[in-house]
């Protein structure tokens, strides 16, 4: 689905090369290619180890689906179907529709900070989604949830429904840097898209 | 589950001051590193981390991680100052609320803009401090980029250019806010705060 000489940051944004905006990324060239090799290393690895594709796609467009982000949605539904099927793919996009909120949102460590407090957002799904699911989506979506709409909400006791649902510590990590890769490709999908279009 | 985070104070204030980070998950020992893990620390010294031990489970998405961070804030081949950079990276960590990352990255604001008074007052205030145009336009992208839904419009990138920003500084701005975050999810989830003892 993406050839190895392409960038997607370039591609969903609508960048050619010489454009100005081409140029601009060609002046930040570690961030473009380490970006790049980020969602490579993230989403198409070569030894998917603890976490399969079909996973690492349905969180991603979980997460995309979340950000109501149009330049990053096609990309992520298209490779879920790919390499997770249509079956998945309607479980996600129900997912998303099930849960939406608003961000960023959450507690401080109590004191002077309190009083900027909002409610957390609430993540719940309906018994046919999540059975659509799985228990280890499920699991991984609950937290992809939290991370994207109040990260500051943090607690250690939140690792303990993914552990239980056999997600290993690789796994965990694996799952954290996709969530906030996609919290970072996205912004910048949108921010130079606005950018490219704003003479 | 860890049941070996140390005992500690986090800190309920946002503050410039040195703040420690504990690991809720275990990180990779020091002596267990294989040439793979510490080609993907990117600098030996970070073995030292537990942050970044933790990361480096998945150490090719450290490895890029960390390339295109340094990339975004300290490639100063024009663009915006790293001041502004640092700015938005501070800011973006003062909304979502990573006490930890605000503390380094208004350090770094500070030390590079010699601006104390102004990045305290957006720590203490918040993202509608008042700090001077040029800066609430930085603010101001960093958050509509921040919020979910994002709000980041044309405007915003005309602000920036009213404030003498060309298309590669408007482009730091947005990669810098973009980056941040990607790394509060990170230090905000993985592991807490913790006031240096």
């Amino acid at each position: 689905m993406t050839a190895p000489d392409t960038d997607l940051i370039d591609t969903l944004v609508g960048i050619a090369p010489g454009s100005p905006l081409g140029a601009a990324r060609a002046r930040r060239p570690a961030a473009r290619t380490h970006a790049e090799a980020s969602y490579r290393a993230l989403l198409l690895p070569a030894e998917p180890g603890d976490v399969s594709i079909a996973e690492r796609f349905a969180v991603a467009a979980y997460v995309v689906g979340l950000h109501r982000a149009e330049g990053t949605c096609a990309h992520y539904t298209a490779g879920l179907l790919e390499h997770g099927g249509p079956a998945l793919g309607k479980a996600v996009a129900l997912a998303v529709a099930e849960t939406l909120a608003e961000g960023p949102k959450g507690s401080f460590p109590p004191g002077p900070l309190s009083v900027e407090d909002t409610p957390a957002p609430v993540f719940a799904l309906s018994a046919p989604v999540a059975a659509a699911l799985g228990k280890r989506l499920e699991a991984a979506f609950a937290h992809a949830h939290f991370l994207v709409f109040h990260p500051r909400d943090a607690a250690a006791e939140r690792f303990r429904p993914l552990i239980e649902a056999g997600w290993t510590t690789d796994a965990i990590v694996t799952l954290s840097q996709l969530v906030s890769f996609l919290a970072f490709q996205i912004r910048v999908v949108a921010g130079l898209r606005v950018l490219a279009a704003t003479p | 589950m860890p049941d070996t985070v140390q005992a500690h104070t986090a800190p309920n204030v946002f503050t410039r001051d040195q703040v420690d980070w504990l690991p809720w998950l275990e990180p990779i020992a020091e002596a267990d590193l294989t040439e793979r893990h510490i080609a993907a620390l990117v600098d030996a010294a970070r073995a030292k981390s537990p942050y970044f031990r933790l990361l480096a489970r998945d150490p090719d998405a450290l490895e890029h991680r960390t390339r295109t961070d340094k990339d975004i804030f300290y490639n100063t081949d024009a663009g915006a100052p790293r001041a502004d950079r640092e700015l938005a990276a501070a800011a973006v960590s003062r909304l979502n609320g990573c006490i930890y990352c605000a503390s380094v990255h208004a350090r770094f604001s500070a030390t590079y803009s010699k601006r104390e008074a102004d990045v305290d007052k957006l720590l203490a205030e918040g993202v509608g401090a008042d700090l001077g145009e040029r800066w609430n336009a930085v603010v101001a992208a960093a958050v509509a980029l921040t919020a979910i839904p994002m709000t980041f419009g044309p405007e915003h990138v005309q602000r920036l250019r009213a404030a003498g920003m060309d298309d590669l500084a408007i482009s730091d701005i947005i990669q810098g806010s973009a980056f941040f975050n990607w790394a509060n999810r990170l230090m905000l989830s993985l592991g807490d705060a913790a006031i240096k003892g």
